[in-house]
C-alpha cells in the first residue's frame, strides 16, 4: 500500500546547488522516476529531469541513486526499505545543466569521430548473406541504449576531466568493437581505437559492465577482444611480418 | 505582455529543409533531403536517438519474400487495406508495400544487423493481420536497431542536429511555409529557422490518454502545428489501442508488450483459463482464421495447411475482445487478461526470440515470462489519423509543409497492422525529405521571408505562462485531460460521452489559458508542459469531434451506439481544419482505387 517516501534530490545549476528534501506519497509497484514525477507535479514544477520511454529502452533517465549510476525508470522502490531516504543526484562525470539533467554532449562529439560503416560489395544476386551466429556478436553491442551510465562510472574520465579529449569511453569501445566484428565491414579500426579513442587507457576494472542496464558484457566481449586484436598485430613480430609479406590483412585502415 | 525579459528572438538559422522530429521518419527524411543536396537541419525535443521509435519491438513489415517466396507487394497491399478496413489511402498503401523491401535493404547497407534466415538472408516473423511471415526484425528490439542505424548514418553525413529544441510554431510567408519558431530546452532561449520546406515528423498523440505506450513527447505537436499553419487533418477518430500493454505494477501501466509474443506462440486466456479469442472472430476474417484450438496450434508448425490463430487477428479486433472479457468480469486481478507463452514454449526459445520482453517483465514487474503468464490489457498506442498529405510527395495542402510517419494520415486507414509503422516511417520519411528538398530548390528564385510580427507573436505565446500569477498548474490540467480522454473518448465510445468530452475539453482549454509556471526559463519541464498542453487540447478536440461525427464502428473507432460497420461511411474521410480559433469539420470522399488494384480484393 501507499506510504510516504523521503527523498533527497540535488537541485541547482552550473553555478552550484545542494540536496533538497522532499516527502512524497508513493504506491506499491512504483519506481524512482514515478516518485520524482510526483514531486514535479505537486511540489516542484520546474524540477529538471530527462526521461522518455519509462521502460528501460531509451536510456534518457540516467542518474545516481544513492550514489550508484542507474536508470530511474528501472529502479523499483521496493529495492529500498520504506524508511530509507532515497537520494538522487545527477551523473557526476558530465557537467550539470540543471537539477538532475547533465550536459552529455561529450558523447555526441565522440560519436562523430567513429568512422562510418563501410560494407563489402553485395553478393552477385544483389543480396547480402550473413549467418545468425555472426550477427549475434555485434547485436549484443547494438542493444546499447546510450544511457551513458558506463561513461559516467568509468574512472578514466570520472575523476580525470583532462582525459576526456583522448578517451572515447566504454560506449564507444562498444561501437568500435561492433563495427570491427560486423561481418560486412571493410575498415580496420584497430589503430584508431588504440590511438584516437584511447583504448589503451582502459585498465579493465569492469565498472562499465557492472552498471550496464542492458547487461552487455562491455569489458569481456568488446574491450578485451579489441585490446587483444590491437596487441596481436602491433606487438607480435610474426604477425607483423606475415601481414607485410603475404599482405594477409587486406582491410583498409582508417 | 511578457514581464520575464525582453523578447530576444535573435538566434537565427537558415536552411533549405528543416525536419521537426528525429524518430524513424524524421531521420530518414533528413538523410533523403541531405542526399538530394539540401542544406538540412533536424530539430528534436529530446536528445538524438531517444525518439519513440526506440520502443518499437516487433519488426519492419516488408514483402521481401525471404521466408515465403509467395509473398509480394500485392499481398502486403491487400493485407494493409483489409487491416485498415479499406479506408486507407490506396496510393499510400501501394507505395508503402512496393518500396518497403528496398528501405529495409538500405538499412542493412548502413550497418543494421537483422536476424537471419537459415540461408543467411534477413529473417521475417509473423504478425497479426499479415498473411505471411513478413517482419524483418532484430529479436524484439527492431525500433532501436532502426533508429540507431539512421542516427549513425545522419551523424556520418554531418547533418546538423538541434537537440532538446522544441518547435512551437510554423512560420509563413503568405500561403507558403517560411520556417519554424521554437526554444531550446536547456536555456529557454528562443530560436528561429528560416526555411522554405518544413517536414513534420513529430509522431503521435498518446500522451492525451491516461493509459498509453507512448513517451512524454507524444503531445500531438505536429498535428497542432499543421492545423495552425492551415493544413488539414483526416480521420482523427481512428486511435489504435494496442491489445497488449502491461497492466501491473502501476509504474508500467500501458507499456507495450510486443505482438511478437503472440506471433511466436503466446495465447490469450481469461480468468477461467479459456482461450476466448475463438469467440470473437468477425465474419470479415472467418475464412483465414482457425476456428478450433487444434488447428490454431497446428499453424505454428505447419502454416501452409492450417489457418492462423485468432490471437493474430488485427489489433482492433483483439483489443475489443479483451475489453469485452474484462467487462464481463473474466479479467485478471489487475483488470487485464493473461497472455501466456510460458506453458507453450520452452524457456530457451522465449529468451532467444523475446529477450527484451523477458528483461522488461523481470525487472519492471518481477514476473518471469518463461514461467508465468503476463497480465496485459489495451493501451493507447498509435493514431491512424493525421495531416492530410499527397501520397507521392508527402506534402500537405500548405506549400512547403510536409508530413511523414505517425503525424501523417491516410496510410493505415482505420487500423494499422503491426510492423507497418516502421516501414511507413522509412518509405514516407524518404519521400517527404526528397520532395521537401526538390521544392526548396524550386524556391531559390523566389526566396521566402519570415514575417517578423509572427515571430514576435510566437515568442509572446511561448512565454505567456510566465506572465500570469496564481493560475493553474499545467500538470493538473494534463492529468484531467488524460482522465477525460481515457474515460470518454477511449476504446468504446458513445454520442453522449463524446459530447460530454467536448464540453470538458472546452473547460480544460479555458483553464489552460491561465497557466502559471514556477522557476525560470532554464530547463523547466512545467513550462514545457504548459506549451505542449495547448497542442494536446487541440488534438483531443479534433479526435472527439471526428469520433462524434462518424456514426459507425470501424477499426480503431468503436461506437457502442453504432456497433456496425456502415458501408456508406466506408467511402468517406473526415477532414478537420482550423477556422478562426475553432475546429471545422467536413466530409470528403475517399480517393477511388484503380481497377487493377480493386481486382486484388476479388481474388481469393
Amino acid at each position: 500500500m501507499g506510504y510516504n517516501l523521503s527523498m533527497r534530490l540535488w537541485r541547482g545549476d552550473v553555478d552550484g546547488g545542494s540536496l533538497a528534501d522532499f516527502t512524497v506519497e508513493v504506491e506499491e509497484g512504483e519506481v524512482v522516476l514515478d516518485a520524482i514525477h510526483r514531486v514535479q507535479a505537486t511540489q516542484a514544477g520546474d524540477l529538471a529531469v530527462r526521461w522518455n520511454c519509462k521502460a528501460g529502452k531509451c536510456g534518457s533517465c540516467s542518474a545516481e541513486i544513492n550514489g550508484r549510476p542507474k536508470l530511474m525508470c528501472m529502479t523499483r522502490l521496493s529495492e529500498y526499505d520504506q524508511s530509507e531516504t532515497i537520494t538522487v543526484t545527477p551523473l557526476r562525470t558530465f557537467p550539470v545543466i540543471k537539477d538532475l539533467v547533465t550536459d552529455v554532449s561529450f558523447n555526441y562529439e565522440k560519436a562523430k569521430e567513429v568512422p562510418a560503416f563501410a560494407p563489402t560489395a553485395p553478393d552477385a544476386d544483389g543480396k547480402r548473406r550473413m549467418s545468425q551466429v555472426d550477427v549475434e556478436r555485434g547485436q549484443e553491442f547494438r542493444k546499447c541504449i546510450e544511457c551513458f551510465l558506463c561513461q559516467d562510472t568509468c574512472h578514466v574520465v570520472r575523476d580525470h576531466e583532462e582525459n576526456k579529449p583522448a578517451f572515447a569511453g566504454p560506449r564507444f569501445f562498444l561501437r568500435y568493437a561492433e563495427l570491427d566484428m560486423h561481418p560486412l565491414d571493410t575498415n580496420d579500426r584497430r589503430k584508431l581505437a588504440q590511438s584516437a579513442a584511447g583504448l589503451s587507457m582502459c585498465n579493465i576494472t569492469k565498472c562499465c559492465t557492472e552498471v550496464c542496464p542492458e547487461h552487455i558484457k562491455i569489458t569481456d566481449n568488446a574491450i578485451i577482444p579489441m585490446k587483444e586484436r590491437v596487441v596481436d598485430r602491433k606487438y607480435d613480430p610474426l604477425v607483423w611480418l606475415g601481414s607485410k609479406i603475404f599482405r594477409r590483412d587486406q582491410r583498409e585502415e582508417v | 505582455m511578457s514581464t520575464v525579459e525582453p523578447r530576444n528572438t535573435g538566434e537565427r538559422h537558415s536552411y533549405d529543409v528543416v525536419v521537426v522530429g528525429a524518430g524513424g521518419a524524421g531521420l530518414r527524411a533528413a538523410i533523403a533531403a541531405h542526399d538530394a543536396g539540401a542544406r538540412t537541419a533536424i530539430v528534436c525535443k529530446s536528445l538524438l536517438g531517444k525518439a519513440h521509435t526506440v520502443m518499437a519491438e516487433g519488426g519492419i513489415a516488408a514483402a521481401m519474400g525471404n521466408a515465403w517466396p509467395e509473398d509480394n507487394w500485392k499481398v502486403h497491399f491487400r493485407d494493409t487495406m483489409r487491416g485498415g478496413k479499406m479506408l486507407n489511402n490506396w496510393r499510400m498503401a501501394q507505395l508503402h508495400a512496393q518500396e518497403a523491401p528496398d528501405r529495409v535493404l538500405e538499412l542493412e547497407e548502413w550497418g543494421a544487423l537483422f536476424d537471419r534466415t537459415n540461408d543467411g538472408l534477413i529473417s521475417q516473423r509473423d504478425f497479426g493481420g499479415h498473411r505471411y511471415a513478413r517482419l524483418a526484425h532484430v529479436g524484439d528490439r527492431t525500433g532501436l536497431e532502426m533508429i540507431r542505424t539512421l542516427q549513425q548514418r545522419a551523424v556520418a553525413l554531418g547533418i546538423d542536429v538541434f537537440m532538446e529544441c522544441t518547435i512551437t510554431e510554423i512560420l509563413k510567408d503568405g500561403d507558403r511555409v517560411a520556417g519554424a519558431f521554437g526554444y531550446w530546452r536547456e536555456s529557454g532561449r528562443l530560436i528561429t529557422f528560416e526555411a522554405p520546406s518544413v517536414v513534420l515528423a513529430t509522431g503521435g498523440i498518446g500522451k492525451s490518454f491516461k493509459v498509453t505506450s507512448n513517451s512524454w513527447e507524444y503531445t500531438g505537436d505536429g498535428h497542432a502545428l499543421a492545423v495552425r499553419a492551415g493544413a488539414s487533418l483526416i480521420n482523427m477518430e481512428f486511435v489504435q489501442f494496442h491489445p497488449t500493454g502491461m497492466v501491473w505494477p502501476p509504474s508500467v501501466r500501458g507499456i507495450l508488450v510486443t505482438e511478437s509474443v503472440r506471433g511466436d506462440g503466446g495465447v490469450l486466456k481469461n480468468s477461467e483459463g479459456r482461450r476466448f479469442m475463438f469467440d470473437y472472430i468477425p465474419d470479415f476474417f472467418k475464412a483465414e482464421t482457425a476456428d478450433s484450438i487444434e488447428e490454431a496450434d497446428r499453424w505454428y508448425t505447419d502454416k501452409k495447411n492450417n489457418r492462423r490463430p485468432p490471437e493474430l487477428l488485427p489489433r482492433d479486433e483483439v483489443a475489443r475482445a479483451i475489453n469485452s472479457e474484462v467487462k464481463a468480469g473474466r479479467g485478471t486481478p489487475h483488470g487485464g487478461i493473461y497472455l501466456d507463452i510460458a506453458s507453450r514454449r520452452d524457456p530457451e526459445y522465449i529468451m532467444r526470440r523475446l529477450p527484451s520482453m523477458y528483461h522488461q517483465f523481470k525487472e519492471l514487474a518481477d514476473v518471469d515470462i518463461t514461467k508465468e503468464p503476463m497480465e496485459i490489457g489495451p493501451t493507447c498506442h498509435y493514431v491512424m489519423g493525421g495531416v492530410e498529405v499527397d501520397p507521392d510527395t508527402a506534402v500537405s495542402i500548405v506549400p512547403g509543409l510536409y508530413a511523414a510517419g505517425e503525424v501523417a494520415g491516410g496510410m493505415h486507414g482505420s487500423n494499422r497492422l503491426g510492423g507497418n509503422s516502421l516501414s511507413d516511417l522509412l518509405v514516407f520519411g524518404r519521400r517527404a525529405g526528397l520532395n521537401a528538398a526538390y521544392y526548396a530548390a524550386r524556391t531559390h528564385d523566389a526566396p521566402v521571408t519570415v514575417d517578423e510580427d509572427a515571430v514576435v507573436a510566437a515568442a509572446d505565446a511561448a512565454l505567456a505562462p510566465f506572465s500570469e500569477e496564481g493560475g493553474e498548474n499545467p500538470y493538473s490540467v494534463q492529468k484531467d485531460l488524460q482522465e477525460v480522454m481515457h474515460t470518454l473518448v477511449g476504446i468504446i465510445r458513445t454520442a453522449e460521452e463524446l459530447e460530454q468530452a467536448l464540453g470538458e475539453i472546452e473547460k480544460l482549454a479555458e483553464r489552460s489559458r491561465h497557466l502559471t509556471v514556477e522557476g525560470n526559463r532554464q530547463y523547466n519541464p512545467g513550462w514545457h508542459l504548459a506549451i505542449d498542453l495547448q497542442n494536446m487540447l487541440w488534438v483531443s478536440e479534433c479526435i472527439a469531434k471526428a469520433a462524434l461525427t462518424r456514426t459507425e464502428s470501424r477499426g480503431g473507432h468503436t461506437r457502442d451506439d453504432y456497433p456496425m460497420t456502415d458501408q456508406d461511411w466506408g467511402t468517406k474521410n473526415i477532414v478537420l481544419r482550423r477556422h478562426d480559433d475553432s475546429v471545422e469539420l467536413a466530409i470528403q470522399p475517399l480517393p477511388q482505387m484503380p481497377a487493377e488494384l480493386k481486382a486484388l480484393f476479388e481474388e481469393k
